[in-house]
């Protein structure tokens, strides 16, 4: 009967998958009792096994034993894993536990100033056209800020610039144009730079206008550089910048340090051209003034204005920013109001 | 600068452009067109009417009965607000059932028990101009019934110009009307119907003829001065077309020849004046500097202190008008004037300016001076004024003009190259075809070509910006349109200009901080005094306000004062940052020139510094309906300075335990408190971080505690690039160890000092627990460590480990009185 042992050990292994196997599969409690009552019950298969035990050689009945007590041990733990997971399913279909659409935890939402993103968005365009960033000082001698661009402060164009003095021929540039003459003095062509920073003038805080600014200068001086070259490079900035839906126009403008000037005008966003409030109703908004860069400059900074041409252009990015966002009033821009800067994280 | 479109039409005869076309043209082509407003529309049913018979109101001292002649059968009765009536004179009248322009329709009524039947009307209720002061009269000899669109040629459009200041000669209907000029159409002048040529009395400094004597005895502010005379005008209301023409451009009428000076200066720049030629003492007028504290009154009423500065028109004992800015108030015209003197003078800008400028007057006349007016059409201007007078103000015109100065020599011509055109326009244009862009605005091209090639030509005398190529170049460019250029992009091209650095460490600090729930503020430089205690803080000397009269010296204490006006909104949790300049003056050595060029001189004086300031208080995160969140404390201001230290700029943060060093003192100033850390790189303070001092921020009572940071960004440099090292594939084994220790023996050398212990094993070292209390003998506090080792080579052994860890307790023991707590 050496066979007994082994045909027993095999038919318990046998119970064991089948066991596991029906415990699992029983989709509702009705189930599982049958499954409970097959295998574990008085007259179940596990017990019926246990009782052939006694047949089989008296040295392997320990080793039987310990197998058969730890199938019925396996058994009854997936039982009652089974049990707890179709009550819980149970609770579950009456009435779930999470509601779902309670609010997730959050963390604080920062961002930055919609002028900060004004000044990045105007940079990275003409940074793809191969312009880069620099930047110079804030307080300004007399000579960069008007003389170097041929602004003579006896002419009346020097009206348009009420400046603050600190000092004799020091004083709180008017512009971030100053910057065109460092840098011309400071390297030869060809120079394609953006100059965004603070300039500063003696208006009033009001609603449109602010004793200190943000700009942003750019100047692009070459060989050939035309004003086809000009206003191309400034087309595809408003199509970038604006949609390339929007249009641009190039009305003549007056500025000491470009000839030919230019006042770039584009279609209002908010009335797409039919005219509105925001606009004047004009349909246009001015948002440059620029041209081609005047020789004078080259003089004052000793590039050869014969060899040379260039553009010039600045922009105010909180404008630009008003219009975008519909903002009212300057103001709110500088009150560092956290209510009003959320608007735009 | 306002403009008649109705006007420009008399001037360029066929320009039939919709008014609306003309504005969009005109800014198109030359300056913006800011303003378009119908002058005299919904005044068809007003009607001349004469005044028959004029008495008071029985019932009201201040309204007056009138009887008046519409143009109708029968006479009408109107009751009239107006003081004074003049018995047979004319006035616009709106009859019964007609609608006036503000909107409301005239009913007959009883006013104070006085039938009315319409109304006799101002200039303000006609939306004409802005005289509200009494009925508008209106000139002799009109028909009563017509209408009153029809006598003063409205309705009109008025256009306003927002002239760039190198284009005075826009100021005018005659510039104006240039533009439009073309295609065989010339300007045509309204004929006046009467004619004066003058015989000029000349002289350089001094002339005389027509019973006066000019002088110029400031040449230098005064180049030339033209007088004529008219005797025996009628000074009276001006016709009504004459009147229409200074309503329509927002002006008012006074009388025939102050309006005949002022429409001749709308038609071609040249500001004129009337003297009362009867109140010229001596027959004579000189210009001359006003002598120290010399009185003036002028034109508006006001008495003038003048300086020598200033230049005035005298008579022989005393000032009789502001030169190039106004008349004085003695010598005007009015309705007693028989004798009139008329001025035609060339004033030097500056002086003008300066005399505008320290008398605070900016007039039509000093406007145009200030930018320079055509010398060379004196002479006409004179002429066409005397002609108007004489037409509309009758009177004789003395056959002599006096005329003293010198004779001016008109503009320089300029040449132009093609070449230079296609360089700076990328137009291919030859000398023709750029001629024919610039003679129709009145360039007159020489023949032949210039020294250094190009095409010759003359400049109209009112075109006075035109004086090098380049001039011309942008003449090319306006003249062809701007917006009628090809549209061709070009091919990139490079700069050689490297980029500065700091903004890409601008940006890397944005992108950190607003990753941490910051938000991004931005204020203006200005504050109101120095808060920051500093002495070297820049002044402003000419500040708007007391609130702007200093640069600031640091970004946090102007970020307190945002974060004040949050709470003044009820606002407890903020968090914000700026980047921005800072500016100090800098004290100088004696002699120390600093080697700067002569174009930079002055800034040495000055240092201007980028700088980040951040501040922020409140709740640590939003509330949520699964817990509280708590304030935002120590600890989180130190994570956050030592992200921005190590994140940006390879440094370190350290707490100011020993108190702080002068370069965290000059970045952090009053608002730092006790609870502070440096940030430091390479051993040198770059920032500081720390609660915010009570009494440097007024905080509401429901405020949580206050941080900040200041951080000098010249500090935040590169950070280096990382280096890869080595992952073990071996297990960890992990310990934890309990010691105490003395209070006085902080975290940080204890932490060091397992650090230094370590052998390359022990691969982190971590505080998991801190405790203070019953547990710990006291004086003393517990601080629990987590460590894990691991080897490149091998999986670790317990000896191994074991090793590790009796030498760390035998470290701390020895160095700082540690016991191991063994629980
Ligand atoms: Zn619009």
């Amino acid at each position: 009967m050496t066979g007994t042992a082994a045909s027993l050990l095999e038919r318990l292994a046998q119970l064991e998958g089948d066991g596991l196997a029906a415990i699992g599969n029983a989709g509702n409690g009705e189930a599982l009792e049958d499954a409970r009552v097959a295998y574990l019950g008085r007259n179940g298969v596990l017990a019926d096994a246990m009782g052939a035990i006694g047949t089989v050689e008296p040295e392997r009945r320990p080793a039987v034993g310990q197998r058969a007590n730890a199938v019925k041990q396996a058994l009854s733990v997936a039982l009652e894993a089974a049990s707890t997971a179709l009550a819980a399913a149970d609770a579950d279909a009456d009435h779930p536990t999470i509601d779902l659409t309670l609010p997730g935890r959050r963390t604080w939402r920062g961002g930055v100033h919609p002028v900060t993103r004004v000044i990045d968005e105007i940079c990275e365009i003409f940074g793809d056209m191969g312009f880069t960033r620099v930047q110079g000082p804030e307080i300004e001698t007399t000579w960069y800020n008007f003389t170097a661009l041929n602004i003579s402060l006896d002419h009346p164009a020097a009206d348009m610039m009420d400046t603050f003095y600190l000092d004799d021929g020091v004083i709180l540039r008017t512009h971030t144009s100053p910057m065109q003459a460092r840098v011309m003095e400071a390297s030869e062509p060809p120079v394609r730079v953006l100059v965004p920073g603070l300039a500063y003038r003696r208006d009033s805080f009001d609603p449109s206008h602010a004793p200190a600014f943000e700009q942003i200068e750019g100047l692009a001086v070459d060989e050939g550089v035309d004003f086809v070259e000009f206003r191309s490079a400034i087309q595809t900035f408003v199509r970038r910048f604006f949609g390339v839906d929007t249009k641009s126009r190039f009305r003549p403008s007056f500025y000491p340090f470009t000839e030919p000037s230019a006042e770039v005008d584009v279609t209002c966003s908010v009335c797409h051209g039919s005219g509105c409030s925001t606009c004047k109703r004009t349909g246009w908004i001015t948002i440059m003034g620029s041209g081609m860069v005047d020789p004078a400059v080259f003089e004052a900074v000793g590039y050869d204005p014969e060899r040379y041409t260039g553009y010039a252009f600045g922009m105010g990015p909180a404008r630009i920013a008003m219009v975008r966002h519909g903002i009212p009033d300057m103001r709110l821009l500088y009150e560092g109001d956290t209510a009003f800067l959320e608007q735009f994280a | 600068m306002n403009v008649s479109v109705n006007w420009l039409r008399e001037l360029v005869p066929g320009l039939d452009a919709s008014p609306e076309e003309l504005a969009e043209r005109f800014s198109m082509a030359a300056a913006a067109v800011e303003g378009f407003e119908v002058v005299g529309a919904g005044l068809d049913e007003i009607v001349v009417a004469r005044v028959l018979e004029v008495e008071r109101h029985p019932n009201a001292d201040r309204l007056s009965l009138c009887v008046v002649d519409a143009g109708g059968e029968e006479p009408i009765d109107v009751v009239c607000g107006a003081p004074v009536i003049v018995q047979g004179a004319l006035y616009p009248y709106v009859p019964v059932g007609a609608t006036l322009p503000a909107g409301f329709t005239i009913e007959a009524r009883k006013i104070r028990g006085e039938m009315s039947h319409g109304m006799l009307c101002s200039e303000i209720e006609l939306k004409l101009g802005r005289d509200k002061s009494g009925i508008m009269r209106l000139p002799d000899g009109l028909e009563p019934g017509t209408p009153l669109v029809d006598v003063l040629g409205l309705p009109d459009v008025r256009l306003g110009l927002d002239l760039n200041p190198n284009r005075v000669d826009l100021a005018c209907h005659k510039g104006v009307a240039r533009e439009f000029v073309g295609d065989g159409v010339g300007l045509t002048e309204r004929d006046f119907g009467a004619t004066w040529r003058a015989e000029w009395a000349d002289g350089d400094a001094e002339a005389a003829g027509a019973g006066v004597t000019v002088r110029i005895e400031a040449p230098d502010r005064c180049s030339r001065y033209l007088g004529a005379v008219v005797r025996g005008v009628e000074v009276g209301p001006s016709p009504a077309w004459l009147a229409g023409r200074l309503l329509a451009v927002g002006g008012r009428p006074i009388n025939n020849v102050v309006d005949a000076t002022n429409y001749v200066l709308l038609e071609c720049n040249q500001p004129l004046h009337a003297f009362d030629l009867s109140t010229l003492t001596g027959a004579e007028v000189k210009v001359r500097a006003a002598s120290a504290g010399e009185e003036l009154e002028t034109l508006d009423g006001e008495t003038r202190k003048l300086g020598p500065a200033d230049t005035v028109i005298a008579d022989r004992d005393r000032a009789i008008a502001l030169a190039g800015v106004m008349g004085g108030a003695d010598t005007e015209v009015t309705g007693e004037t028989v004798d009139v003197l008329i001025e035609c003078a060339a004033f030097d800008p500056l002086s003008v300016r300066k005399t505008a400028r320290t008398t605070g007057l900016s007039t039509d006349a000093s406007y145009r001076f200030e930018r320079g007016i055509d010398e060379t059409a004196q002479e006409e201007a004179l002429t066409r004024c005397v002609e108007l007078i004489l037409a509309i103000a009758g009177g004789e015109a003395d056959p002599v003009g006096v005329r003293a100065g010198a004779t001016p020599i008109g503009l320089e011509d300029v040449a132009v190259r093609a070449t230079r055109v296609r360089q700076v326009l990328g137009l291919d244009l030859d000398d023709d075809e750029i001629a024919g862009l610039l003679e129709p605005i009145g360039f007159i091209r020489r023949g032949g070509t210039a020294g250094g090639g190009g095409a010759l030509y003359g400049v109209p005398g009112w075109r006075g910006d035109v004086t090098r190529e380049i001039d011309l170049v942008e003449e090319v460019a306006r003249r062809f349109g701007y917006d009628n250029f090809p549209d061709e992009p070009r091919r990139f091209r490079p700069s050689v200009v490297p980029e500065h650095p700091g903004f890409k460490r601008a940006e890397r600090i944005r992108r950190l901080l607003t990753g941490r729930g910051m938000l991004e503020a931005r204020s203006l430089s200005f504050v109101p005094a120095d808060h920051h205690g500093n002495v070297a803080s820049v002044a402003v000397p000419n500040p708007l306000s007391a609130e702007e009269s200093y640069l600031r010296s640091a970004m946090v204490p102007v970020l307190l004062r945002r974060l004040e006006h949050n709470y003044s909104r009820g606002r407890r949790d903020v968090r914000l940052f700026e980047v921005g300049t800072v500016f100090d003056t800098v004290a100088l050595e004696p002699n120390a020139n600093g080697g700067t060029s002569q174009r930079d001189a002055g800034l040495e004086r000055y240092h201007e510094e980028s700088r980040l300031g951040l501040v922020l208080t409140g709740s640590r995160e939003p509330a949520h309906w699964d817990e509280t969140s708590a304030d935002l404390d120590l600890w989180d201001l130190k994570s956050l300075a030592e992200d921005v230290a190590s994140g940006l700029c390879d440094g370190v943060v350290e707490a100011c335990l020993t108190g702080v060093d002068s370069r965290a003192d000059a970045l952090g100033g009053a608002w730092l408190g006790t609870e502070s850390y440096r940030m430091v790189v390479d051993g040198q303070t770059v920032g500081v971080a720390g609660a915010v001092n009570a009494g440097a921020v007024d905080s509401p009572p429901w405020a949580a505690r206050a941080w900040a940071l200041e951080l000098d960004l010249a500090a935040v440099t590169s950070r280096g690039v990382a280096e890869y090292v080595s992952l073990s594939p071996y297990p960890a084994v992990r310990r934890d160890l309990a010691i105490t220790v003395p209070f006085s023996v902080p975290f940080a050398d204890v932490e060091d000092a397992l650090r230094e212990t370590g052998s390359g094993l022990l691969e982190a070292v971590r505080l998991f627990d801190v405790y203070e209390g019953t547990e710990v003998e006291d004086g003393r506090r517990s601080l629990g460590w987590a460590f894990r080792f691991r080897a490149d080579d091998r999986t670790l052994t317990d000896e191994d480990v074991e090793a590790e860890m009796s030498a760390f307790s035998a470290v701390l023991e020895k160095r700082f009185d540690a016991r191991i707590r063994t629980s």
